[in-house]
Parts: structure tokens; sequence; C-alpha cells
């Protein structure tokens, strides 16, 4: 165990998938010279470590990136490419949501595709809609593609080690506003598993359940909850493909109530559909309304009070438990 | 490798690949009027038969194949089973991607025909990781992309062929020019009508070929696939021929001059071989007949074992989405 930044974790991790397999490779816009020449980014110093056969700088052109990943993977290698800032896969959605997603099932189990998309996504820095928007609930909808999200160092590391090892297709979401957060790291190949959330804290009244920087806007909402005589059980979701349901399931059993909070739009977001899975599976145990706490259905805005207006704060999430609590 | 070089053996190769593929989609074309017997869009390739078998023939078999809506025969070309070939047009539980795929995203690993792709541009993309990772492994295998002229609009062929053309991957673009995109003719769709000159601009070999000329498009081919073998980097190989059918079976081509139509039925790339090979001496008039009758027998076997082939069962409707599922 020792300590790391977000970023440096992430590192980490990508240089011991490229220590333990030859055909680890990395590749996308900058990821060998980079504009930064912060050693918080994912990619620092991989080029020196590793020489340019591994590690490919690539033209400005997402769906070569994308396609890149996906013909390489198919022919045995485990590529991690990077997307720049979330809003860009869209460049890249037909190779991932048309093939990556699709080609394995249609050639009826012959083919499989073992890559990983690096992802930045984030709001809070006032580049406005085009570099800031989260677009997971897209990724969680098209079908064959598993989507995960760290909040902690420790995560950043073993689930991007988990990511690039499987044998499916993972975009792994990194939240560069947690990029410079420091925290304890385990030494070595340990890597978090796909598809099960991390019970943060015990609770008894309310579920809370976030990924990314939406947890830290959680955390920060259980002192005055607290001070409410409300006490909740927050959940890192860490995994939306696969999703842990029977994590959520087991918490709301027991609270009897559920908030989900992320950044992304409430409309049509993915805590819609945890908010619907539990209605499906869990309608007896609820003893209030699902709330979601989200951003409303805008582009997100520029001006830092706007950004602030559409970012989901701790007063949002105590007011949502507090409805949910039918205060 | 000059014309001469060709031998008579690889000639009646060539011959009856394309017979057979001539014969295999006049039956899909056949079934297709029979109401549920062919599900989904049976986009044909009739008229371009020596592109797929010219093309295909100069590959080795380590060498890996990105085909498009219409590639019957390209995977005929190949060596693809008829059988299963058919049954899996018709989306049968036979079939060789067990019904999952129709034809429209046929891929047979096991003869490194990787991927079909039918949103139109995307082959080229998928291409260049295919290409990457042969030039990674330093194999001496190539990939081979086929695409059309409508395909050569899209934005991801330029990103391929810019990126191909920056690592010099061994990776070699087919445009198969067939004069139609859906309805629309080239000079309605592309800004030149030469699509072998953007080669110029990716800094490779662009060349164009008589796409109807068997022999030609075979030379040509071998001549490319060395290049792209030798580690030169990527070519554009551009081969002029013509659709005959529409764009599906449903198509009736209400678009199509019915004189232009007719005038390219008479440089069909089979009946002008076929009478090139007579005039040599290469064939008889009965190993003609015998090679159309043996070519009939195989597809009308192939078409028989699709038939009496069940659907895939409900059992598989849920599997092979992911090597690894979620568990629920």
């Amino acid at each position: 165990m020792s300590e790391k930044t977000f970023g440096q974790a992430l590192n980490e991790a990508l240089t011991i998938a490229m220590e333990i397999d030859k055909n680890v490779f990395i590749a996308g816009e900058g990821v060998g010279v980079s504009i930064h020449q912060d050693p918080n980014t994912a990619t620092h110093g991989l080029l020196e470590k590793f020489g340019r056969r591994r590690v490919k700088d690539t033209p400005v052109s997402e769906a070569a990136i994308a396609g890149l990943a996906l013909g390489a993977s198919c022919m045995g290698l485990r590529p991690v490419v990077e997307i720049m800032f979330f809003p860009f896969i869209t460049l890249a959605s037909d190779m991932l949501v048309n093939h990556a997603g699709k080609l394995r099932y249609m050639s009826g189990g012959k083919s499989s595709f073992p890559l990983t998309v690096r992802v930045r996504a984030g709001l809070g820095f006032g580049a406005g809609s085009q570099h800031s928007q989260n677009l997971e609930s897209w990724i969680a909808h098209s079908p064959g593609l598993k989507i995960v999200w760290p909040a902690t160092p420790e995560d950043a590391k073993g689930l991007l080690l988990s990511a690039i090892f499987d044998p499916d297709p993972v975009i792994v979401v990194e939240d560069m506003m947690l990029n410079q957060m420091p925290g304890d790291v385990p030494t070595g190949d340990v890597r978090t598993p796909l598809g099960k959330a991390r019970l943060v804290s015990p609770g008894t009244d309310c579920t809370l359940v976030a990924y990314g920087t939406a947890l830290y806007t959680v955390m920060e909402a259980l002192k005055p909850l607290g001070e409410q005589g409300i006490s909740c059980e927050v959940i890192d979701l860490r995994s939306l493909v696969p999703l842990d349901k029977a994590c959520i399931l087991d918490s709301v059993r027991k609270t009897g109530r559920l908030v989900v909070v992320h950044e992304a739009n409430r409309f049509c977001g993915f805590g819609a559909e945890l908010a619907a899975m539990v209605a499906d599976e869990a309608f007896d145990a609820l003893k209030g309304p699902v709330k979601r706490v989200g951003a409303p259905q805008i582009p997100v805005p520029t001006a830092p009070p706007h950004e602030n207006i559409f970012k989901p704060g701790p007063e949002e999430v105590v007011t949502a438990v507090r409805e949910a609590m039918g205060k | 490798m000059t014309e001469n070089q060709i031998i008579p053996d690889l000639r009646i190769r060539l011959y009856k690949s394309m017979v057979l593929t001539r014969k295999f989609e006049e039956k899909i074309m056949d079934l297709s009027q029979e109401p549920g017997r062919m599900p989904g869009m049976q986009i044909l390739a009739n008229g371009q038969e020596a592109v797929a078998t010219g093309m295909v023939s100069a590959l080795e078999p380590e060498d890996v194949i990105i085909s498009n809506h219409r590639s019957h025969g390209h995977l005929l070309a190949r060596g693809a089973d008829l059988n299963s070939l058919m049954a899996e047009i018709m989306a049968k539980e036979t079939g060789v991607n067990g019904g999952k795929a129709g034809t429209l995203h046929l891929s047979v690993p096991d003869l490194n025909v990787l991927m079909t792709s039918t949103v139109v541009g995307a082959g080229p993309p998928l291409a260049l990781g295919a290409a990457f990772a042969q030039q990674y492994k330093k194999t001496t295998g190539i990939t081979v992309v086929f695409f059309g002229d409508g395909a050569a609009a899209e934005g991801s062929v330029h990103e391929a062929m810019n990126l191909a053309g920056v690592w010099k991957l061994p990776l070699l673009f087919v445009c198969e020019n067939n004069c139609w995109a859906g309805a629309q003719r080239p000079e309605e769709h592309c800004a030149t009508p030469h699509i072998f000159q953007r080669a110029k601009g990716y800094d490779m070999p662009g060349r164009s070929v008589d796409g109807n000329d068997v022999e030609a498009v075979y030379n040509l081919g071998v001549e490319l696939v060395e290049y792209c073998r030798s580690g030169k980097g990527p070519a554009l190989m551009e081969a002029l021929t013509y659709r005959m059918r529409g764009h599906g079976e449903q198509d009736r081509q209400h678009y199509v001059d019915p004189k232009e139509l007719e005038s390219w039925a008479a440089k069909c790339p089979i009946l002008g071989y076929r009478q090139k090979l007579l005039d040599g001496g290469v064939l008889n008039q009965a190993q003609i007949q015998a090679i159309d009758q043996d070519a009939e027998a195989r597809v009308a076997a192939a078409a028989a074992f699709g038939d009496e082939s069940p659907y895939p069962g409900p059992e598989t409707v849920l599997t092979d989405v992911f090597v690894q599922p979620p568990s629920a």
C-alpha cells in the first residue's frame, strides 16, 4: 500500500498491464507526447518507458482510434485507447455502439473484443458543454458494452486493470476533477472486480447511490443529514454495467428509501434505471418515493455561477433525502 | 507479375469461383421472390464477381479480409463452406454464425474473414486495427478491406486512410466502384470521378483497374499485396465495375436506364472470361458445361441444407453478447 493520486494510480495500472502482457498497447491523442506535463496524467512517462511501438500517438481521429482498438482486439491484442473528453465519444460511437457492442453477438460468439476505452469526464472546469457532458447512460443503454466509473485512487487502478484484462469491451470513465486526489493504493497487480459496488458507509434510514465525483457531493451531505438525525447508507456504484443489483436491493430492503445522485442530466439518466429497478424488485420495501438528484436538461453551461447551478450540490442531496423521508 | 504468368490452373480456378458466386447469388435472387424464405435485405454483387474473385485469389491464407454488404463473393472466393454460408444467409441455426448474422454481418474468423460491417464506411477503421495488429506482431500478413464508391464519402474512410498512411500499415484498400451509391450516381456523391487519385493525399500508391477483368484485378492485386507485405505501407485499388442488381432485392432499379444495364450486361465479367478461355483453348464447351452443372448442384444442395435447417431456438437469443456476461 502506498499513497498515490488518482492520476498516478491510473498510470500505475497502465504500467503494470504493459509490463505483464506484451499484447497491451495504448493509443490516443497525446498519450505519448502530451501538451500537459502533469505527472498526475494517466499516460505520463509511458512513452519513455515503453517506446513508440506500444505507446501510439494518433491523429485527431476518434473513429479511427476506436476502429484501431476494435480491429486490433479481434486479432488478439489488448488495446487501451483514450478519448480525450467524454463528449468526443460521439465521434467514436459508431465503432463502439454499432461494432464493439454488436459484433460478438452477430458472429455467433466466434469473435471477441477485449478492448478498453479510457474516457475523461467531468464538470467544473469552465470548458462548457462540448468538453463536459457525461454520456454514461448512452453507453449503458447500448448492448455489449461494459462501463465503470472509479471514485478513488484504489479503484482507479483496480478497475482499469480489470477492464484491460476483461475479455469484453469496457469503457472506463476517469473523472478529471479527481485526478489530483490522493489515496492509499495497494501495490502490484491488485484488481477491483467489475460489477461489484462498494458500501462506503452503513446507515439505516436512506440509501444513497452515487459514482465518480458525485460520491463526494453525497459525502458532504452526510454531516447536515446526520445533524437532522437522518442516517444514510452510501454506496459507491463503481460499475454501471455490469450492475451490482444485489448490493442496491439489499440496502434498500434495509433502509426502505433510495436517492440516486449523478452529475449527468437527470432526464433519462442512469438514476432512472436504478429507480425503476427498485420499483420493480423492491417495491414492497419502499417507505417513501425514490428520488433522483442530477443536472437540469440543458447543455453544460460555461459561466461559473451557471455551472454551479448545473452541478448537483450537497444541499440538493439533503433536500432529496428529506423528501424521501417525507419531511 | 504479368498476365502471361497466370497459369491455366489458376485461370480455371478464377473462372470456377466467379461462376460459383454468380450461381449462389442467383439462387438467393430466386429465393428472395418467395415470401419468408430470405429474411432481411439481400444485397447482391451480380456483375462484380471479378473483383471479389480476382482480389481474394491474390491473397495468402494468413491475410485478413474485412467485408461489406456485398460479401458473398469475398467469402466464396476465400473458400467458405457453401452450406453453412447459405444457412446463415437464411438466418438458420446451422449457419456459420449460428443464425445471428444473416447476410449483412457474416464473418468467418477461421478463414480470416474477420468482420463484415454494413455501416457504410465502417470497414476501413476496423481494418486499420487488424493491420496494426499484424504490424505490431511482426507477422507477414496484410489486411484487405473492401468498400464501395458510396462508402468513400464517409469520414471514417478518410480517417483510416490517413492513419494507415502515417503508420505505414500493411493495409490494402479496395474500392469496388460499382457506379451506384443507393440510387445516386458518382457525379452526385463524389467530387472527383477517380477515387484512386485520393491515394496521393495519404502517401500511398493508388491504382485503377477494370473491375470486370478478373485477371487484371488479380494481377494488380498481386502487385499491391506485395507492396503492402513488403512493409512499405498501405495502398488503394479502385476497381471499376457495375452493380447489376439494386440495393436489396426489393429495389426495382426504377432510376436506372435499361440501356445502361444492357450495355453492362454485355460486359459481364463471366461471359467475357468464358470466351477468352474458350478462345485460348484453356477450357472447352463440355468443361464449361460441367463447371456450370457442378456449381448449380452445389448451390442447390446448399439451399436444401438451409431449407432443412431450423431457425435458432430461444435458448441462444440472449447468449454471445459478452464473453463474460454480467451475473444477473
